[in-house]
This record gives C-alpha cells, sequence and structure tokens, in this order.
C-alpha cells in the first residue's frame, strides 16, 4: 500500500494535450469504415424491395409505383444488412453520423425519369402485358385441344 | 435489538448505469438480506427469432447488449454454424478472437472507471475510460462500430484485417499497456482505493461454487475456471492461464479484471503473430435444422446459448443464459453483513449488465 500514486499521471496530464475535443469547433475525424448513415444512389436503385425484407429494425420502406425509397433515420441501426443484401450495390454506408434531433424524419428518395425513360418504361410494360396475354391464349387454345382429345377419346368409349 | 427497515436500491442509481431494483433490509447500518427484483428493460429480443430470418438475426443477437455485443452476435452465429456442421476457415476464427479480446479489454477498463467511480475516484474514472478510447478507436477502425461491431454473419465474418492494420494495432496496444500499468498502481496500491475495497464483500470458495457465480467474480474467489479453455474460435492454439486469485473481496474482483486486461494483451499479440491467410467466409446453403449449446466466456463470465431450428427460415428457439443473471445469486450472499455504504461496489464488483439479463 502506498501514497501519491498517482502523482506521476497528474503531473503529465498537466503538461498533455487534452484527452477530448473541442467538438464541433474541430470536426470529428471518421474512420474509413466507420458506418455512419445509409447512403442510396437514388439512379442505380430498381426499387426491389429487398432492403425493405431484410432490414431488422424495418427502418427502410420501397414503393416500386411511385419509384420512392425512404429510411426512417430513427429506427436505422447502421448494421449494413441492407448494403450486403442490395442486387444493384446502390446502397452504401456514409461515414457520418445522423445528427441529433427532437422530432422522428423520415428521409424520402424519389427517382424522376426522363420522358424518354417514362416511354421505355410504359413500352416495355405493354410488351410484357401482350406476352402475358399471349401466354394466356396459348394455355386456353392448348387446354380446348386437350378437351376435345378426351371428348374424342370418350366418344368410342361410349359406343361401345 | 435494533428494528428492521427497508431501503428501496435502484432501478434508477447514481451508480448504476441499468436498472436493477434491490430492497435492501438494514438492521442498523448493516445489510440482513436484499431481495432483487428485475425486468425493467425487457425487451423481448429472444423471441425475436421467429420473425427475422435466421441471418438477420445476427444483428438482433449483437443487440442483446452494448458491452458483450461482439459474443453475442459470435455465440449465435456460432450455434447456427455448430447446427448447420459448417466447419469456419482458420482467419475467421482468429479474426472473432482478436475481435473477442479486444472487448474485453474494453469492457474491463470500462469496469475499472465505473469502480473508481463507485468509490468516488472521478479522475482515476477518466484515466480508464481515456485509455478504452484507445481499443474503441480501434475498433472502428476495423469493424466500423465503435460498440456493436456486426462484422459476424453465419459462416464466418464479414470483414478482415490486413497486415498492416495488425500491426498497427499491436504497437497501439504495446502503448496501451505502459498506461494501463500506470493506473495499476493506483487502484491496487493505493491506500484510499484499498481502504474500500480490502475485506468488503467476501465471496468464499466454497459459496462460489455452491451458487453457481461466474467470471472473473468467480476466479477472484479461487475457483481456476475459463470457458476459454474450451478452445473455441483460435484460443485452442493460443498459451495462456485462467487468472485467479485467493483474496475473495472485492479487491481481488480488481485485480483479477487489471490482470486479464494483460492477458487479453498478450492474446491479441499471439493471435496475430499465428493468424493463416485465406478466406474470412463460407458460403451457407440451406436452413438449419436441429439444436445446438455453446458455452463462451464473456468478458463478465460464461454465457450459454442454446438454438432449436425446425429447417425452416425462422429459428424455433434461442435461448441466452447470461453471466450476469448467473452471478446475482452469488452477489446477495456478498451483500449480506455488509455496510449499507459498500453496496453500490458490492453491486458493481460482480460488473452487472442487466440489459443482457433481461433481454
Amino acid at each position: 500500500m502506498g501514497i501519491m500514486n498517482f502523482t506521476g499521471t497528474t503531473l503529465k496530464n498537466l503538461f498533455s494535450k487534452p484527452a477530448t475535443k473541442l467538438y464541433p469547433s474541430v470536426p470529428q475525424d471518421y474512420k474509413e469504415r466507420t458506418r455512419g448513415h445509409v447512403v442510396n444512389d437514388i439512379d442505380t436503385c430498381i426499387f426491389c424491395g429487398m432492403c425493405m425484407r431484410k432490414c431488422p429494425t424495418g427502418a427502410i420502406s420501397v414503393d416500386r409505383n411511385t419509384r420512392t425509397w425512404q429510411i426512417d433515420r430513427m429506427n436505422c441501426v447502421q448494421c449494413a444488412c441492407c448494403v450486403k443484401n442490395c442486387p444493384k450495390n446502390c446502397l452504401s454506408m456514409g461515414k457520418e453520423y445522423t445528427t441529433p434531433d427532437t422530432e422522428k424524419t423520415i428521409d424520402v428518395l424519389q427517382k424522376i425519369l426522363t420522358p424518354e425513360e417514362i416511354a421505355a418504361e410504359e413500352a416495355a410494360k405493354k410488351a410484357q402485358q401482350e406476352k402475358i396475354k399471349a401466354a394466356m391464349e396459348a394455355k386456353k387454345a392448348a387446354e380446348a385441344a386437350k378437351a376435345a382429345e378426351a371428348a374424342k377419346t370418350e366418344e368410342p368409349a361410349k359406343a361401345e | 435489538m435494533s428494528t428492521r427497515s427497508i431501503v428501496p436500491f435502484g432501478p434508477q442509481h447514481p451508480v448504476l448505469p441499468e436498472p436493477i431494483h434491490l430492497d435492501l433490509v438494514i438492521e442498523d447500518e448493516k445489510i440482513v438480506e436484499a431481495i432483487p427484483s428485475i425486468g425493467f428493460v425487457h425487451r423481448g429480443l429472444e423471441s425475436l427469432v421467429n420473425k427475422r430470418e435466421f441471418t438477420e438475426y445476427v444483428y438482433v443477437a449483437e443487440r442483446i447488449c452494448g458491452i458483450c455485443s461482439f459474443l453475442h452476435g459470435a455465440s449465435y452465429c456460432d450455434a447456427v454454424e455448430r447446427v448447420m456442421q459448417i466447419e469456419l476457415p482458420g482467419r475467421a476464427k482468429y479474426l472473432r478472437t482478436i475481435w473477442a479480446e479486444m472487448s474485453r479489454i474494453h469492457s474491463h477498463l470500462l469496469w475499472l472507471g465505473l469502480l473508481a467511480d463507485a468509490f468516488g475516484f472521478e479522475s482515476l474514472f477518466m484515466q480508464a475510460w481515456r485509455i478504452r478510447e484507445k481499443v474503441l478507436d480501434m475498433l472502428e477502425a476495423s469493424t466500423g462500430g465503435r460498440c456493436i461491431f456486426s462484422v459476424n454473419c453465419v459462416g464466418g465474418v464479414l470483414k478482415d484485417m490486413d497486415a498492416s492494420m495488425l500491426k498497427g494495432f499491436v504497437q497501439e496496444l504495446d502503448k496501451m499497456e505502459i498506461q494501463v500499468r500506470a493506473m495499476e498502481k493506483t487502484f491496487l496500491s493505493d491506500a484510499t482505493v484499498n481502504n474500500r475495497l480490502r475485506g468488503v464483500g467476501i465471496l468464499t470458495k466454497q459459496q462460489a461454487h455452491e451458487l453457481g457465480a461466474t467470471g472473473p467474480f468467480m476466479r477472484a474467489s479461487g475457483i481456476n475456471r475459463d470457458t476459454r479453455k474450451l478452445g473455441y474460435y483460435a484460443y485452442g492454439d493460443l498459451e495462456f492461464e485462467p487468472i485467479i486469485s485467493n483474496d475473495c473481496d472485492s479487491y481481488a474482483r480488481c485485480e483479477v479484471r487489471i490482470r486479464e486486461i494483460y492477458q487479453s494483451f498478450d492474446l491479441i499479440r499471439q493471435a496475430v503473430a499465428k493468424i493463416p491467410d485465406g478466406d474470412i467466409a463460407v458460403p451457407v446453403k440451406g436452413n438449419p435444422d436441429g439444436e445446438s449449446f455453446v458455452r463462451v466466456e464473456q468478458p463478465r463470465g460464461e454465457a450459454v446459448y442454446y438454438l432449436k431450428a425446425d429447417g425452416t427460415k425462422f429459428i424455433d428457439r434461442f435461448r441466452v443464459r447470461t453471466p450476469t443473471f448467473a452471478n446475482i445469486p452469488a452477489m446477495l450472499e456478498t451483500l449480506k453483513g455488509c455496510d449499507y455504504a459498500d453496496v453500490p461496489i458490492m453491486v458493481l464488483t460482480i460488473d452487472p449488465c442487466i440489459s443482457c439479463t433481461e433481454r
């Protein structure tokens, strides 16, 4: 047991720089891998909704029809699960932490298409609908043919 | 004969960061009995396992606790890997070991700071937390998170540490060790600190064994047992001996934890020297089906995990027995007969983590 054990540390502290930073006037230096907040590059997003399904806290919601992607920043826990599962790699983690807030904020990102893109999308939709229609008709025809064949095989059986 | 009265302690108490309530039955200034009650921060994380896919539950599992977060996530992955009979790549095992030891250092330094704060040595508390900041920086640089790392996945780990990063960390740890040694002098040989810790809260070896204490709390009562000796992750390849003390008091618990910090420094150095090259994860196919049982040594003691899966992507049952839960009966035993003023130190010396206990 002794006394004055802390003196060395005290003297060292007296002549050394402070361990803390004068935040926010001195900015925080984030590390390369810091997971601060989720960033979405909305131009490459295809609104597949994979991030929404995989999110452990349900912070993300995606609407394919209105082409919106929104995130509840207060619910997000920065686990980067959405980033891991994104098929287009449009999600990434930004270094900066989200700012403190007094209200719950939801960030909404909407993809705005050019007239050409809208036309192309509508054309693709139409083509797909036609494809479905053709497939349905083909299926109907096949079913009718099958029914006719069944009737044919049944008829001779009845005649006998 | 003096009359007995009941003094409530917690759930809001300056010394406790987390809510536990004790009804202290006191006679004069002596504690006769302590009746605990928990249940203030129950979050139902265990039942969430039915609602999250087994690959996504890792992120929930590591949020069971803020301090032993890494081992909760890693042990959950370990439990699923055992069910699916996945053999981890060697590098992933070593990376998990390094991160587990780093979180042990950060947990023990946090505890030392809280202990200093509990006996009123404010500046010592700040010294401990200043050293802890270094290890938090290392964890942030390697994983992206300071306390919750999110680097585990079923089948391995998500992030790698290259040779230069590991070398930098070892150099940083060497500097940290010098600082911890300077701080150790105050913790272990200062007269004021000794007066508050020596002979306070005796838990004999027999009592520790009977009441099922775990972790540094148990090892400070002279029981030589450390779950890391089972050789999970890379611990089988590393050389270490469990740290024990025969003093059985609060001072012994402080000493054991300080020496465990040095042990963790040593284990990280060994792991960095032996880490093999190769993949950090193996691909996982299919869903788990079966049961598994995992034991790990967390900073606070032994944690036990039970997992039962039924072949779907949702796991049937996941149960966690945390070290604090096992330590509460022994803590109540130490409280009997102690001074009312020593109760905060008694409660603190088990390193209580109530969020863990209640999940």
